[in-house]
């Protein structure tokens, strides 16, 4: 009884353990690794996949994906740098203003994305795999089309690069963009009648609706909320390399996925919590800056991370049939 | 000719003695009919037979070969085939690929279709019908899939052949083309049992009637000997019905006035009453589109013609659950765990989906209000539970029923719609969610009960309707008739006999 406690205990926090060992091992073999710096610097290099990560906890929770989020964060870039190139020469407002144009239009973009999304797949019974697939070309084509094939450099303002370059004190802000995206999510799925009906679709969609549960409104928030959070990490993404090109996030959707399973969150729907995705992402974060202190081949690096989301499942299984 | 005979073979549930000493023996070239009402033990002797379950004690014989079988292969291997009422055929294969699924013939390794359609082809003549053996499953209509089914059965050559509600899925004039296919069968010298809630087929098609009651062996008598209300006092005996109390009454006011509500396929020109405080029943037999009738009115499927009106406000056609609960509706589905609950959340969860709206402040939920209302409903409902945050999936199935009831009583509902709410729960349980009732309807709550277990509805209900073919045929007052007659009202004969 009180072995099978500690066991279930064990398995429940099996990535924070993981991630504590981890830090301890490495902050002993190298010197550079446990530095403020360093810290600071895996947090910022996480921050643009995690956004979105949590968006993708929120889909995979009410039991669905969303696998056009790469294309998602090449179209908003382009959006912006877009405007932000061509409006001033036309008009004559200002960059600012172009900018801020561009920033609204891309969010109202991503909601109308995750409206299609929803849509399609609870009117037309279609597998969000599928519309979220056919969406991944489409958009890539869409930011292809608006760049017209190369990458729009050095068009945005200043203040706009600070979103992916700038910092407060030590702490670049795409961290704390992250942590406020996290804080939110948290928020939202533990105190808010939103979350709650989130999970419960994702339970059973059926038991949801006789319970009469808004099924499609609250698809429809799941979707256009990890759209407008790939918009968020498109505008540190390009803020941070000063440009926006079609082929930005492209396959980053294996990458957000894989935090949200190692984050304990459950394929089949109705179980996860944010705070496991946030460890998923600390997590896959430290590994890689491990490796890559350690001078991992880089492709030995891809398949350490394949094993780790193997190694995620496997543990969720495990997990499962522990409480079963 | 073969016999299968049984003697005195008994099935011993933890707090259930499901099969009492039954000794009867069954015929080749007959249909033999197993009848019972619900908990009568026919499906458990069926079991015994397939090798699903052993008995306990006693043992049964197939011309005095004693069996014992461990597994339903065995039963298989001794020539028992039984057909069941879930069609198991795969769909988007082909009627031959379905009838030899996992022993195709084959010629040098490779499937040899020639012979898997020609075999397939003779089997088929042999029933009696034409179908295809290269048609894809899918394509065929209700009555040809049950024939295959039984085709393939039949291709094991077996001595027994048990048909498990044969017609269950099927229209009336495709009743006619099964039965057909049953009578080439009985050319053959094989064992048929046929087990059947629809009584009026039984004269049609079957040669012996046997009878089971709370597990007993009540009698074997010819088909051609008996009316169907011997069958009918056969099955029911003399049934104790208990009584609401008393003091229940219905009041006069009208809370849910329907009037010519229609489905398509499913029910016609519905029209009724209910009335506040009333316990309203729905007597019909599997099939009749209770259950799609509750669904309709709860809005949680369309309906193509008719209205509802709740407490003089018409109800939008396009309806939703989401609008009827505002409305005051509640429904507890006749599945709770695939419609009622969500089994991997916590007890507290399930008790608060329904009522979301009421224990929060519309976007933020009030923690302190979920625990009172869960807590509420887990002390007057009495759910017994290790812990409130343990998974709903943990308990049992009367309690899963009691958490799907608290779900909705938590909304204040004015209207509880119950459908099937006694399925598969125990004693105590039942009458713990009959008492639920009338302790609602004594707080102004009006109730639609739907059962197939009709000494419910004579103990539970102010008033029954009789739905039968999707159609409302009658309507009667428990104290007005007993279990036989409303069992007969429900099969849609002898409506004359009505008081």
């Amino acid at each position: 009884m009180n072995a099978n406690k500690v066991k279930n205990l064990i398995l429940d926090h099996i990535i924070e353990i993981l991630l504590i060992v981890l830090v301890v091992i490495m902050s002993f073999v190298s010197s550079n690794f446990l530095t403020v710096n360093n810290i600071m610097n895996i947090l910022r290099n996480q921050a643009l996949k995690g956004v979105i990560a949590f968006g993708m906890t929120m889909v995979i929770i009410s039991g669905q994906i969303d696998l056009s989020i790469g294309s998602q964060v090449a179209l908003a870039g382009v959006i912006v740098a877009r405007f932000c190139r061509d409006l001033p020469t036309a008009t004559g407002c200002s960059v600012t203003a172009a900018c801020l144009l561009g920033i609204l239009i891309s969010i109202v973009v991503a909601v109308l994305m995750g409206g299609l999304h929803s849509f399609l797949e609870h009117k037309f019974h279609m597998p969000a795999f599928i519309i979220t697939l056919a969406t991944l070309n489409v958009m890539y084509g869409l930011s292809g089309m608006i760049c017209e094939g190369f990458p729009i450099a050095n068009a945005f303002p200043n203040w706009f690069l600070q979103i992916g370059i700038g910092k407060v004190g030590v702490v670049p802000v795409p961290a704390i963009i992250l942590l406020a995206v996290f804080l939110i999510a948290h928020f939202v799925m533990r105190y808010t009648t939103t979350g709650r009906s989130i999970y419960a679709i994702g339970g059973n969609p059926e038991s949801a609706r006789l319970s009469g549960i808004n099924v499609f409104k609250t698809k429809f928030i799941v979707f256009a909320s990890v759209q407008v959070m790939c918009v968020l990490a498109a505008f540190m993404h390009s803020a941070q390399v000063a440009s926006g090109s079609y082929s930005f996030g492209k396959g980053w959707e294996v990458d957000v996925i894989s935090s949200v399973v190692i984050g304990g969150t459950s394929m089949a729907g109705g179980i996860g919590k944010p705070w496991g995705t946030l460890m998923g992402i600390l997590f896959m974060g430290v590994v890689v800056n491990a490796m890559t202190i350690l001078d991992v081949d880089i492709y030995a690096q891809y398949v350490v991370r394949g094993a780790i989301m193997i190694f995620a499942v496997l543990m969720a299984s495990m997990q499962s049939k522990a409480k079963a | 000719m073969s016999v299968l005979r049984t003697e005195r073979i008994s099935k011993q549930y933890p707090g259930c003695l499901a099969l009492d000493q039954v000794t009867v023996s069954f015929e080749s070239g007959k249909v033999n009919a197993l009848l019972g009402k619900n908990g009568s033990g026919k499906s458990t002797l069926v079991k015994c037979f397939s090798g699903a379950i052993r008995p306990t004690s006693g043992s049964f014989y197939l011309d005095d070969e004693k069996l014992d079988f461990n597994s339903t292969s065995d039963a298989n291997a001794r020539g028992f085939a039984t057909v069941y009422q879930e069609m198991s055929l795969v769909p988007s294969l082909t009627v031959a690929e379905n009838i030899f699924l996992g022993r195709m013939p084959k010629k040098g390794g490779v499937i040899d279709w020639k012979k898997a359609n020609e075999e397939a082809s003779r089997l088929l003549n042999k029933m009696g019908v034409n179908i295809n053996p290269r048609e894809v499953v899918s394509r065929l209509s209700m009555w040809q899939c049950q024939v295959v089914e039984i085709t393939k059965a039949m291709s094991f050559n077996p001595k027994v052949l048990m048909l498990d509600e044969p017609t269950s899925s099927l229209a009336t004039n495709e009743v006619e083309c099964l039965f057909n296919v049953i009578r080439e069968l009985k050319k053959q010298d094989i064992i048929i049992l046929y087990i059947s809630h629809k009584l009026h087929e039984v004269p049609q098609i079957t040669d012996t009637i046997t009878v089971l009651r709370d597990g007993q062996f009540i009698g074997k008598v010819n088909t051609s000997d008996v009316t169907n209300a011997d069958i009918i006092s056969m099955m029911f005996g003399e049934t104790q019905i208990r009584r609401r109390p008393d003091t229940l009454k219905a009041q006069d006011e009208i809370v849910m006035d329907v009037q010519g509500l229609c489905r398509k396929g499913k029910f016609q020109d519905v029209s009724f009453q209910l009335h506040r405080g009333e316990v309203l029943g729905i007597a019909g037999m599997l099939g009749a589109g209770r259950t799609e009738l509750l669904k309709s009115l709860f809005g949680a499927d369309p309906y193509d013609a008719g209205s509802i009106t709740v407490n003089s406000t018409q109800a939008p056609h396009r309806a939703s659950p989401i609008k009827m609960k505002k409305l005051g509706l509640g429904l507890t589905p006749e599945n709770r765990k695939e419609e009622g609950l969500i089994l991997i959340h916590s007890i507290r969860d399930n008790l608060c989906y329904a009522s979301m709206d009421k224990t929060s402040n519309g976007w933020l939920e009030i923690h302190k209000k979920r625990v009172a209302a869960a807590d509420k409903q887990v002390g007057e409902l009495q759910i017994k539970i290790p812990d409130i945050e343990a998974p709903v999936s943990s308990l049992s199935g009367g309690n899963q029923q009691k958490v799907v009831v608290g779900n909705w009583l938590n909304t204040e509902p004015q209207i509880m719609l119950y459908d099937e709410p006694s399925r598969g729960i125990d004693v105590n349980a039942k009458q713990q969610i009959f008492e639920i009732m009338w302790a609602q309807a004594q707080q102004g709550v009006s109730t639609i009960f739907v059962s197939s277990e009709l000494e419910e509805l004579l103990e539970v209900c102010h008033r029954i309707l009789i739905m039968k073919e999707g159609k409302l045929i009658g309507e009667v007052r428990p104290e007005d008739v007993n279990i036989n007659q409303l069992y007969a009202l429900c099969m849609g004969d002898e409506v004359n006999e009505r008081k």
